[in-house]
């Protein structure tokens, strides 16, 4: 797989904590049975209303069109397990999300498609935000083997876990490979738990 | 760090390595899958070249797309033949026991497992679905997880994972009557916030947990990942094992026994030690009800709603109002309903339909509300329906469905329009969640949701006791 190191271009700041998978990509979205078509659909209902009319949302705000860098509040991707939602910010361009934190579920199926979700502090934020929103065109530079988020002259601490980051920066995001590396080990596991026997001999305990 | 929890034993049984990027690499003993989050895992498996490793430890039903009226085949929605034709084939292709419509086993997949006994103790076990948490009521550890690691569970049994830190969570006291289980998860989400479990699994236990049933014990675990924690869990006790005997994946005779004992020996140890410990007694609780878009604005059913600056999150409650178009300061017992829903893998139980038939009966739903009532498996409509609690809902004027997801969320024909209100005995408040954009949910217990839609408005389950 390929390594992920460093990620630069521009912001775009989507505001508010807690902001739920539903909401990144609503449910009825989800009965297509490829993910081929999920680059349109991020934030669909706070885009549009029910005509199809577009509402007042940073997707829609031309001025961070080609942005691939997302910013978000506190617990961003809480709720349902659906991958339809990093997948759908990943396919419209979205490259690296930063913010104050990220739900678990969420976190791990960003890691597993290549999309860092890295963290800053609430102030920090509160500042990058800002900046962005004041100037669309800033670009922003992450580097994901110094934990460092560069933003004109400053440049910003970022915390993401060690596992994580030497998933991104070996190339082992994609951990199926490495799993299956392991395949005799795996079969020597099972063999030692008295539950895949049924119980047939005696348990040895835990 | 913990040490000699539930939660370390398991995991230390199940780990098969630590991988180059330090993760653990942990062996997955049942996989469930259903039909919204795995076509695009089979699929890879089948672009990758990738085969099965234990196709015997996958089984799968189907319950998020299909209409809980009719269901003949092939369905209206075509998208949703699709799912169903997709599972249909890969089930078959990978060798994978399916349950499907015509299947008495058929049901919400975290109905079932447990239903089945496929769920059992001192597992690890993983579904493409966030509620999978609900397993582990049985001392299971049960994990979430999106698609491309469903794919990972299909090709390798196992999954990269990252240890959690342990919070135990001390219920004391008893449950009085009309406080449910739903009311402890509402009230523990509304005191540690929906990111509060944020890199930990969370323990249950106290007097009130060990009281409690399966059925209840699955309700609280089912709300976990609301809160924010991955996993949750209650140590197996005497009430797991009665639960468990006789179910059709459960051993019998000797081995029954002789799982027992293993079962017994991963619950967490006395002296086991946690890295938090959080103490809640009954006497806090009250039933409880949501009155924003997210499940930890809760608020007990006598109170009035709260003012945004009275919350943790002044925000996020600005927003909510925005939404449920509610004021600050309004009474809770005096918003009205259009919809009442008695269903999801929280609270479709046969104890939930009980105790929300216990308030239905003799009574009638108010002419402006719409009442559905969708058990959670075929074999939960099936003892309903013996016990006569089909005809008691249906007398109040209840529909009364065949099993499903159904309005818990908006991927079946069951769905809110417009702005409606909907007291709901599911999970979910988010915006949109209920399959109308303005839609708005209401989070209670099947019992209050009863009394809702007698009443019209919010009620007091209690005072019709």
């Amino acid at each position: 797989m390929i390594p992920i190191r460093h990620i630069s271009g521009t912001a775009v700041p989507v505001r508010g904590n807690d902001i739920d998978t539903d909401r990144i990509v609503p449910a009825r979205f989800l009965k297509e049975v490829t993910f081929d078509r999920m680059g349109e659909y991020p934030f669909l209902d706070e885009r549009f209303d029910a005509e199809g009319r577009p509402k007042s949302h940073p997707f829609n705000d031309r001025k961070y069109a080609g942005a691939s860098i997302l910013l978000v509040n506190a617990n961003f991707g809480c709720g349902s397990s659906r991958e339809h939602a990093p997948q759908a910010l990943y396919r419209s361009g979205i490259r690296a999300i930063v913010g104050e934190s990220f739900a678990a579920i969420f976190a791990g199926n960003s890691l597993a498609i290549g999309l860092p979700v890295v963290a800053i502090g609430p102030e920090d934020m509160e500042r990058l935000m800002g900046m962005v929103e004041r100037e669309p065109k800033i670009p922003l530079t992450l580097d994901i083997v110094e934990k460092r988020l560069g933003i004109q002259r400053e440049v910003m601490q970022i915390d993401l876990p060690e596992t994580a980051r030497r998933a991104l920066v070996d190339g082992h995001w994609d951990s199926t490979s490495l799993l299956a590396a392991n395949m005799d080990k795996v079969r020597e596991t099972a063999s030692r738990l008295p539950y895949l026997s049924r119980f047939r001999t005696p348990a040895t305990g835990s | 760090m913990s040490q000699g929890t539930l939660y370390d034993k398991v995991w230390d049984a199940h780990t098969v390595d630590i991988l180059p990027t330090g993760q653990t690499q942990l062996f997955i003993g049942l996989h469930l899958v259903h039909e919204v989050t795995s076509p695009q895992a089979f699929a890879m498996m089948r672009e990758q070249g990738l085969t099965i490793a234990f196709p015997e430890l996958t089984f799968a039903t189907v319950d998020h797309i299909v209409p809980t009226d009719l269901r003949t085949r092939p369905f209206l929605d075509e998208q949703a033949e699709g799912m169903m034709q997709a599972l249909e084939g890969a089930s078959q292709d990978f060798g994978i026991e399916f349950y499907g419509l015509n299947s008495d086993r058929q049901g919400i997949v975290h109905i079932i497992g447990p239903q089945l006994g496929l769920t059992q103790p001192a597992m690890t076990l993983a579904c493409g679905d966030s509620h999978t948490s609900t397993h582990g009521a049985f001392g299971t550890l049960a994990f979430g997880i999106g698609t491309t690691q469903i794919r990972d569970v299909l090709a390798t049994q196992s999954l990269a994972l990252d240890k959690l830190k342990v919070r135990r969570i001390n219920v004391h006291g008893q449950l009085s009557e009309g406080v449910y289980a739903k009311d402890v998860i509402l009230t523990i989400i509304q005191r540690l916030g929906v990111g509060g479990g944020k890199g930990y699994a969370y323990e249950y236990g106290g007097s009130a947990i060990d009281s409690m049933s399966m059925d209840e014990r699955m309700s609280i675990c089912n709300m976990t990942i609301e809160g924010g924690a991955l996993v949750g869990y209650v140590n197996p006790d005497a009430t797991t094992f009665d639960y468990l005997r006789g179910r059709p994946f459960v051993p019998e005779g000797p081995a029954f026994d002789r799982a027992v004992t293993y079962w017994r020996s991963v619950a967490s140890d006395a002296n086991a030690s946690y890295d938090d410990i959080v103490e809640l007694s009954t006497s806090e609780i009250e039933p409880t009800v949501t009155w924003g878009i997210n499940p930890g604005q809760a608020v007990g059913v006598s109170a009035r709603l709260p003012r945004p600056e009275e919350v943790a999150d002044p925000a996020a409650a600005r927003r909510a109002y925005a939404h449920m178009g509610f004021e600050a300061g309004t009474p809770v017992l005096t918003i009205p309903i259009d919809v009442a829903f008695i269903g999801s893998c929280t609270n479709s139980r046969l104890s939930d339909l009980r105790a929300a038939a216990r308030i239905a009966q003799g009574r009638k739903v108010h002419p402006r509300v719409r009442a559905i009532v969708v058990p959670g498996s075929f074999e939960v409509k099936r003892q309903a329906e013996h016990e006569g609690l089909d005809r008691v809902f249906e007398e109040a004027g209840f529909q009364w469905r065949a099993a499903g997801c159904s309005m818990c969320l908006g991927m079946n024909p069951d769905k809110l329009r417009g702005r409606e209100v909907c007291a709901s005995s599911s999970n979910r408040n988010f915006i949109g969640r209920q399959g109308s954009p303005g839609g708005r949910t209401i989070l209670m217990s099947p019992a209050m949701v009863a009394a809702a839609a007698v009443s019209g408005h919010i009620a007091d389950v209690r005072e019709f006791l």
